[in-house]
């Protein structure tokens, strides 16, 4: 049911784990639908240097999680943004349809988490 | 029951020797179900499976009762194969009522007795749950229905093979049961019906099965369905003995080794091969892929395994949290299993659900212990 490529993410997870004192933390889903994803951020003139996940859920959502994380460590906050779940699905070799939405769970985590690093550059800013 | 493909490959509405040879092994497979059930032999009707008989007896007796009444009583933790058969009623203009259980997934039968109203026309209560293996108080259920003349329906799928079934000692009117839960063949099951019992035929269109399934018989499957409940019938109380012995052994080396882990169901009044867990801060389906790639084939109840975004219906009514719930695991012993089988889980299970917890964002480790976040 799922392409080698997700079972060698599911099996062999690149970025696990947590940073301490992030830039960025974007956390979606929920515990009752099976699905929880957290990605954590260090980034530097704006270059997303490190990136490190933690997820609760399925297969798929653990290797969707493993994958967004590669394809945007070394990008730039604005070409992380541009990540779509449809990328995400493409890079594992895609998806069972009943799993697309752990991609679009990848997806919103990027993005909570840019725009998370966002707010608090802007905070600084202020101060 | 292979010969009875190739070479004895007579129509038993036949009445030439080829025909007269398969009403023959029909017949043997008939006498041997009913002798299993300490039923008569013309009270067991062959179907095509389980899911076919609950629908059977269920909308059966709905038809041909529905002018003594429109109330069927069932529970919450019924097979799919009931519930939504309960459910299409329902939208034909029955009122279904479902019995709550309680956390061991037990019906309460002084329940049942509450809910029959004097429209009441049927209660069909599981003989034992095919996810948390839980066996009913089916006798007691049996002698308050017959108290209140109300057919009583039991799906003994999961049951037959694994518990004594007496029906006239229960007082079962219907009961189904399915090949392939004994070891025997798919695609092949039968419903028992007492004899005087008002229900419509399944299928129009010949005398077959006393011109209630019309359509001619599954004769390698009927043949392969005896034989497999005679098996299971003469060697269940070894098996059992030994199922019980390997189940509690697994159940006991998991819990003994992993934290955070609860038992689903009734711990002794489960069926014999029935191992179901719920492991905190994990998700099933991740647990079963991890596992198959150890070559262990198991399921779950999380709504990832299912392709819904709910989990197990079964589950929830026990009360688990949703986030529980789909952290659950089955693991069904069989015939085939060994000690061996259950110490190579005990070894590979712990560093699995290690691993997942600490990808978890809802785990933290803690000195000795963790917590939910």
């Amino acid at each position: 049911m799922y392409s080698d490529k997700v079972m060698d993410h599911f099996t062999n997870p690149r970025n696990v784990g947590e940073l301490e004192n992030p830039d960025g933390v974007g956390e979606v889903g929920n515990a009752r639908c099976g699905d929880i994803m957290r990605i954590y951020l260090k980034v530097e003139n704006d270059v997303i240097v490190d990136v490190k996940f933690k997820t609760f859920g399925c297969g798929a959502a653990i290797a969707s999680s493993s994958m967004a994380t590669e394809l945007i460590k070394g990008k730039t906050i604005d070409e992380a943004l541009l990540i779509t779940n449809k990328a995400v699905t493409q890079a594992l070799d895609g998806l069972p349809p009943v799993k697309l939405h752990c991609s679009v769970l990848a997806e919103e985590a990027i993005q909570k988490a840019i725009n998370d690093y966002k707010e608090k550059q802007k905070n600084k800013v202020g101060a | 029951m292979l010969p009875y493909f190739n070479q004895d490959f007579g129509n038993p509405s036949s009445i030439h020797l080829y025909g007269r040879q398969a009403r023959k092994a029909v017949d043997k497979a008939r006498e041997s179900t009913a002798k299993v059930l300490n039923a008569k032999f013309d009270e067991i009707f062959f179907t095509g499976g389980g899911t076919e008989s609950d629908n059977w007896a269920i909308k059966g007796i709905a038809f041909a009762n529905k002018n003594k009444g429109k109330h069927i009583i069932t529970s919450s933790i019924e097979h799919h194969a009931v519930l939504y058969t309960c459910e299409y009623l329902e939208k034909m203009g029955f009122e279904v009522t479902y019995l709550p259980v309680d956390r061991y997934g037990m019906v309460d039968p002084q329940e049942v007795e509450r809910a029959i109203r004097s429209d009441t026309i049927l209660v069909s209560i599981m003989f034992a749950n095919n996810e948390i293996g839980t066996i009913q108080p089916i006798k007691e259920i049996g002698a308050i229905a017959k108290s209140k003349d109300v057919y009583f329906h039991t799906d003994a799928v999961q049951a037959v093979g694994s518990v004594d079934i007496d029906v006239e000692d229960m007082n079962i009117d219907l009961l189904s049961l399915s090949g392939h839960k004994i070891y025997g063949p798919k695609g092949i099951g039968a419903l028992y019906i007492r004899k005087g019992t008002k229900i419509v035929p399944l299928l129009h269109g010949g005398a077959q099965e006393r011109n209630r399934r019309a359509g001619t018989e599954n004769i390698p499957g009927i043949v392969g369905l005896g034989k497999a409940i005679e098996l299971a019938h003469t060697n269940m109380e070894k098996n059992n003995k030994r199922l019980i012995g390997l189940r509690d052994r697994l159940i006991n080396g998991i819990m003994n080794r992993i934290d955070h882990v609860l038992l689903n169901g009734h711990p002794n009044l489960r069926l014999p091969g029935n191992v179901n867990l719920s492991f905190e801060y994990i998700e099933g389906e991740s647990l079963l892929l991890s596992l198959d790639m150890k070559g262990i084939a198991a399921s779950s109840g999380s709504a990832c395994t299912s392709g819904s975004l709910d989990p197990s219906h079964v589950l929830l009514a026990i009360g688990l949290s949703h986030e529980i719930a789909h952290g659950s695991l089955r693991i069904t012993l069989g015939e085939d299993n060994t000690e061996e089988d259950v110490d190579y889980v005990l070894e590979v299970l712990p560093p699995i659900v290690q691993r997942l917890r600490e990808m978890s964002p809802l785990f933290v480790q803690e000195k000795g212990g963790c917590q939910y976040v």
